[in-house]
């Protein structure tokens, strides 16, 4: 043993900068098979190269990394790190098999999945994307510049220091997994994630409904003289008292026209704005609890969509 | 020939972007902004880009399940939009969720098909040969980009004409159709998002932020505040996190109050 402290091998900073840029391309070769395997082998591989010098060792060491692997992609970083924690003790006399180190993979795969993908798909890029649309919506350039630098800059600085933790705790981390703390970020990043969706579903869902529900004849009175004070005007004798006599009426919330028009849209307005994306959204989830797909969905909303407009029910 | 190039490069990115959903060169909002920039009509492209994202807001990729495919929609559409067939953004719209599915049916190919590569890489692996497993890694990167380079380069040969006539040929309550249901289209995205996270301690804060968002005309900076705050507050206060449960225990940290993300963080 003590010729072989002597000859330690250590992973330089150089090696794990190089694994967190190649980490990016984890799921370059993603497969049926064994689905981000080839990634994961490619993201070791300048730990690989580092701590094992000889073929066989080194083809050993790729066989073991070419194992099923499928998580979130960019919490695959933590575990990046504590395999390379793992791998620099093996290459040092440490007594970790295959299995621990297969274990340790499989282990921490899951529960981080659960993690990264309700904070990253489900509230960071549709809380970001959807803030970022909206200006683009108005032709802003920021919108596209603050989605990309924003996105990226989270996403580099997360997968490089969540590697580093992984690598320095080694396998400590699997017990701070199981603490309350990634519950805790999970949770309060979908409280989050959930109160924008509420806030948006009102808000950039665009559902017309002109479709006239009611015409009823105005009251003798009640609508504003508008007839009278065109006709003054066609006919040249339009005085100051006559329009402010007008604007008078108006301002007292009389009608503009000798009917009053009720569409579909005031009805639904009258009982809450927004009510008709909200029980549309509702729809769709039903749908998508029933296991259809989104797809269909969408398709199925075009096809919706045409025949209101045919019927002239929306515009 | 330059903004061609240009444009199929952009293509190139955003199929790859679409298996690695790393830098988001898939998304609308990136993808068509870029095209649109190529064939120099960098508004088109962004405000198209603005409307597809609304729509693509929640097409994520979860374990090995394939979403609908952003990359192959943002790509050809910004190009019949902001390229020589200068289409009309709804129809733009309109044409991008076909081409959605068509891009899901082609990633769900590629996945097939790395399968031997995998195999390969065993190979390679065999002999302990690490440049032999970076290639079979690169070779699989550069089948998902040409996913999409591809069919862009087909779109081009077919020239502006023919697809003008085709799209032409639709008629005109179809198009408007299609408008109207664009508007609302989106909630889709957003259902998508809900069922992923929704749990009943979590149902309140969609309805709270629903009643703010139609009765108050607060913009989306402030409401990103008070869910912010909500969140916190809620992290405090809930039992759940904050009771004498007794998980700080082991007291490593020795952080006082036992919290967990307070260890993580002392520990840096």
């Amino acid at each position: 043993m003590s010729e072989e402290t002597k000859n330690e091998v250590h992973l330089t900073k150089g090696d794990l900068v190089n694994t967190w840029w190649r980490s990016t391309f984890l799921q370059a070769a993603w497969n049926y098979e064994r689905m981000q395997n080839v990634g994961w082998a490619f993201s070791m591989i300048p730990g690989i190269r580092r701590l094992y010098k000889t073929k066989e060792d080194r083809a050993s060491a790729l066989k073991r990394h070419l194992e099923f692997f499928n998580t979130h992609p960019y919490v695959a970083s933590p575990i990046l790190g504590v395999q390379l924690a793992m791998e620099e003790q093996r290459a040092n006399g440490a007594e970790i098999n295959d299995e621990a180190i297969n274990g340790v993979k499989v282990g921490m795969m899951g529960p981080l999945a659960g993690v990264g993908d309700p904070i990253f798909w489900g509230t960071m890029r549709p809380v970001l994307g959807a803030f970022a649309a909206g200006m683009a919506q108005s032709g802003s350039v920021m919108g596209p510049i603050i989605f990309f630098v924003v996105w990226n800059l989270i996403r580099m600085l997360f997968l490089w220091y969540s590697q580093q933790l992984g690598y320095r705790e080694g396998t400590n981390i699997t017990q701070d997994l199981a603490g309350g703390a990634m519950q805790k970020i999970t949770t309060g990043a979908s409280i989050l994630g959930m109160f924008i969706m509420g806030v948006l579903v009102p808000r950039w869902t665009t559902m017309n409904f002109p479709m006239v529900m009611s015409k009823v004849k105005v009251q003798d009175g009640a609508a504003a003289d508008i007839p009278g004070l065109a006709k003054a005007i066609n006919g040249g004798d339009v005085s100051a008292s006559k329009i402010a006599d007008v604007v008078g009426q108006i301002q007292g919330g009389q009608s503009l026209t000798a009917y009053k028009v009720t569409t579909l849209q005031d009805t639904l307005d009258q009982l809450l704005p927004g009510l008709a994306p909200l029980l549309l959204m509702f729809i769709v989830l039903w749908l998508l609890r029933k296991r259809v797909s989104a797809i269909t969905i969408i398709f199925g909303l075009f096809f919706v969509g045409i025949l209101a407009y045919a019927f002239g029910i929306m515009a | 020939m330059i903004s061609a190039f240009f444009v199929v490069l952009f293509a190139f990115l955003a199929g790859m972007d679409g298996i690695l959903d790393q830098f988001q060169f898939h998304q609308p909002l990136v993808a068509a902004t870029l095209i649109g920039l190529a064939n120099g009509h960098l508004t088109e492209g962004i405000i198209l880009g603005g409307t597809l994202q609304m729509l693509a807001l929640g097409w994520m990729n979860i374990g090995a399940a394939v979403a609908p495919d952003a990359a192959l929609a943002s790509a050809v559409s910004a190009y019949l939009v902001t390229g020589p067939a200068q289409v009309s953004v709804d129809t733009g719209m309109a044409i991008a969720i076909p081409l959605a599915v068509a891009g899901q049916v082609l990633t769900i190919g590629v996945r097939t098909l790395t399968v031997a590569l995998a195999h390969i890489a065993d190979k390679q692996a065999e002999k302990g040969s690490l440049r032999g497993v970076e290639t079979v890694h690169w070779t699989a990167l550069s089948l998902q980009g040409l996913r999409i380079a591809i069919p862009v380069i087909i779109v081009m040969a077919v020239g502006a004409g023919p697809v003008n006539d085709a799209l032409n040929a639709i008629p005109d309550v179809i198009t408007k159709g299609l408008a109207v249901a664009g508007g609302f289209i989106v909630v889709v995205g957003y259902a998508m998002v809900i069922n992923m996270m929704a749990t009943a301690e979590l149902w309140p804060f969609f309805f709270l932020g629903f009643a703010l968002s139609a009765v108050s005309e607060l913009n989306l900076i402030a409401m990103g505040m008070i869910g912010l705050v909500l969140a916190l507050i809620y992290l405090q206060l809930s039992p759940r996190f904050n009771g004498g449960s007794g998980n700080s225990g082991s007291g490593k940290g020795g952080s006082g109050n036992g919290d967990p993300i307070d260890t993580i963080l002392n520990n840096y």
